[in-house]
């Protein structure tokens, strides 16, 4: 069996978010990681592989460090990897990565596409929608089981009050959803491998796509951080007034009785 | 940067601080406090291949350099020094005492099932009257037919009781100090030959440290390590490996202590202000930051030098004391930093502090350190 997992590289779940002078989210020095979904994805597609048989590649659309997380996913177990690098392209949103990604994957043989349901850092929830949905694929989104046999995947998923089980044809787009597995960490051999197994590096040019096609259909307009949580407020006074005051405040200054 | 880390070394680095944060930092604390062996810990550092790190993948290791290796068990310890000198021991005194001098035959029978970790290994030089002058050691091996008959009780050993190999230095000539000392490989179930005592210590509570007791115990004469004689000589060159893991494992608790102080003098407000925002606060941070780069750059050049097959061994010594000694200043003053806090066993910086004492004193006290890199100096 033939999969293809889509991880993205992401901030580290602890990096602190800042806005630079042009009001851009700062990636200056932050610790960059594979999206913990995207984990999932991979550790499934190697559970499937080890059960099955077959081939995993990771595909990653990104800047220069993202050949980091593709060799994780190399020194894990998969057997190859293809970075699309982002030369040239100032501005992206999901359109142009899945435009990207369904190119490069029309190229590629699979019976199955994992990816995570959701990238932790800006969290729409669209690649692999949009992939699915560009190539004709069915999909199932924010699976917690997933089962291969005779060319169907049995994907089980949580709904409201309960759980869902979907059966459709292969090939299919599955995204993970915490609960799937728990992933593997590479082990010291599998690190020492990676570097001896293929990556790919491609230009989005190399897939004849450019212009107009990856040009972003949303654009964000401003991102601006939470503002710090004001300092609690201390009523002081007698018992009895004090707790006055605090009715009062909350009516008429929270708004909230 | 002096020491740019390769993409394989960082991986490994991230891969393992993971598993350390993530599994083994959480289980420290009740390991520390119920004197627990942390077989678990153990167990999942042979399931990654990290029982073997820099032993090649022929022997069952993962073929990595001794950086990678030092590497983690800074990351091991900075999270459980407990099991960053169970894994130092294994590694750097055991696996390497078959790898540089055993014979084909002792590497199959041993180096493979201790590089997998299915087996550990542990490493026995001291005795009552034998620490800093191990020469002075009295137990002895007497050869009989084919099996070396061994009198005479170890003390203070690593993983006593819980390993499964100990290289065992023994007096086969008597009265000859140190030319007279041999290397014998002791399994555990060999006849004759017990676990005693186990010490009540300050820290590293994880770690069993206890006498081994040999009553004729009978080791086969297959088990000599190197020529007999030369056992002296091996114990000496495997602890230049052995300071730069012990310089290593202080290094990691140093940095788990600082990562905690920091944070701690940031959120912690005095007199209306937090107080790393008072100077006599900052430049204890300072000072804490600046020693523990320091004592990185001296044990990443020693593991530099050993990986480059170069003499290494003033500068082992010279990593072993100045991490060692970092590690015991910069847990102090995160214990001063978090006050009455850092004193209570609520924060972990008491445990830091009571675990960075013991690095100053194993594989030769910092005195002993002091002794090497001055007869280097004097040559
Ligand atoms: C937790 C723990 C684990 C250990 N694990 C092992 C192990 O796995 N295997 C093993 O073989 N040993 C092990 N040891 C033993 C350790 O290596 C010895 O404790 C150490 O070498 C010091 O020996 P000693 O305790 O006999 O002290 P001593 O040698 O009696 O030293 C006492 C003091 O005198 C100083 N001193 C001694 N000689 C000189 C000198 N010539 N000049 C200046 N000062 C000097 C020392 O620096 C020290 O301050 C372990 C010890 C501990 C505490
Ligand atoms: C075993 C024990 C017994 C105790 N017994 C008693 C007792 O019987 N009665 C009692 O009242 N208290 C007692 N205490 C409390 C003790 O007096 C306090 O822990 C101590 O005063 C420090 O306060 P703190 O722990 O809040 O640390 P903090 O005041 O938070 O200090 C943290 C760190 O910041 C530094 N710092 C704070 N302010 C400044 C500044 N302006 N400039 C520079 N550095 C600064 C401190 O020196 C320290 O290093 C006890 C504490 C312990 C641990």
């Amino acid at each position: 069996m033939k999969i293809v997992v889509l991880p993205k590289q992401t901030f580290d779940t602890e990096a602190k978010i800042t806005l630079d002078a042009a009001g851009k989210i700062n990636r200056e020095g932050v610790n960059l990681i594979m999206n913990p979904y995207d984990e999932f994805a991979v550790e499934e597609a190697l559970r499937l592989k080890e059960k099955h048989g077959g081939e995993v590649t990771v595909v990653s659309f990104g800047g220069p460090k993202v050949p980091d997380i593709l060799r994780q996913a190399l020194a894990m177990g998969a057997d190859k990897a293809v970075h699309v690098g982002d030369e040239g392209l100032e501005e992206i949103d999901e359109h142009t990565t899945a435009t990207i990604l369904a190119k490069l994957l029309r190229d590629l043989e699979y019976d199955l596409i994992l990816a995570g349901w959701r990238a932790i850092d800006d969290g729409s929830a669209q690649v692999a929608g949009r992939v699915a949905e560009i190539l004709g694929l069915p999909m199932v989104n924010m699976v917690i089981k997933l089962d291969i046999a005779e060319g169907k995947a049995v994907a089980s998923r949580e709904i409201e009050g309960g759980y869902e089980v979907v059966e459709v044809p292969l090939p299919a787009v599955i995204t993970a959803q915490k609960g799937l597995n728990e992933p593997r960490y590479p082990t010291m051999k599998g690190i020492m491998q990676a570097k001896k197994k293929p990556m790919q590096k491609l230009t989005i040019a190399d897939l004849g796509l450019g212009g107009e096609e990856v040009a972003p259909k949303v654009r964000a307009r401003r991102y601006y951080l939470p503002s710090p949580r004001s300092q609690g407020k201390i009523i002081t006074g007698e018992p009895a007034e004090a707790a006055a005051e605090l009715v009062r405040l909350l009516r008429e200054e929270a708004k909230v009785v | 940067m002096p020491y740019q880390l390769t993409d394989e070394q960082i991986m490994m680095r991230d891969t393992v601080r993971r598993l350390a944060q993530n599994e083994f930092a959480p289980r420290a604390v009740e390991i520390d406090r119920q004197h627990r062996f942390p077989r678990e810990n153990i167990q999942r550092m042979a399931e990654l291949g990290l029982m073997g790190i820099p032993i090649p993948e022929e022997w069952g290791g993962a073929g990595c350099d001794f950086l990678s290796y030092i590497i983690a068990v800074e990351e091991i310890s900075r999270a459980c020094a407990s099991t960053g000198v169970i894994l130092a021991v294994h590694t750097s005194l055991a696996c390497f005492a078959l790898l540089q001098f055993g014979t084909q035959e002792q590497k199959e029978r041993y180096l493979r099932r201790l590089a997998s970790g299915e087996w550990l290994g542990a490493y026995a030089l001291t005795e009552a009257n034998a620490g800093s002058d191990p020469a002075n050691l009295s137990t002895t091996a007497r050869l009989e037919g084919d099996y070396y008959i061994v009198n005479g009780s170890k003390l203070f050993i690593t993983s006593a009781g819980e390993a499964d190999l100990y290289v065992t230095f023994v007096r086969t000539s008597p009265g000859s100090r140190h030319k007279g000392i041999s290397c014998l490989l002791v399994e555990r179930d060999t006849p004759g030959f017990t676990v005693g005592k186990i010490e009540e210590k300050m820290g590293l509570h994880g770690d069993p440290t206890g006498e081994l007791i040999f009553d004729n115990a009978r080791v086969p004469r297959a088990n000599l390590l190197g020529a007999e004689g030369e056992g002296f000589k091996i114990a000496m060159s495997l602890l230049d490996g052995g300071r730069i893991g012990i310089g290593a494992q202080a290094l990691g608790i140093a940095q788990a202590a600082f990562d905690v102080a920091l944070d701690y003098a940031k959120k912690r407000v005095q007199f209306g202000r937090p107080i790393a925002e008072f100077q006599a606060i900052q430049f204890m941070l300072a000072d804490m930051a600046t020693r523990i780069d320091a004592a990185r750059l001296l044990v990443y050049r020693a593991a530099r030098l050993k990986d480059m097959g170069l003499p290494h061994s003033k500068e082992a010594s010279m990593a072993k004391l100045f991490a060692t000694d970092t590690a015991m200043q910069v847990t102090t003053d995160a214990v001063q930093i978090l006050g009455g806090y850092g004193y209570c066993k609520e924060y972990p910086v008491e445990r830091y502090m009571r675990d960075a004492k013991v690095t100053q004193i194993y594989e030769g006290t910092n005195q002993i350190q002091r002794l090497v890199i001055a007869r280097h100096l004097l040559k």
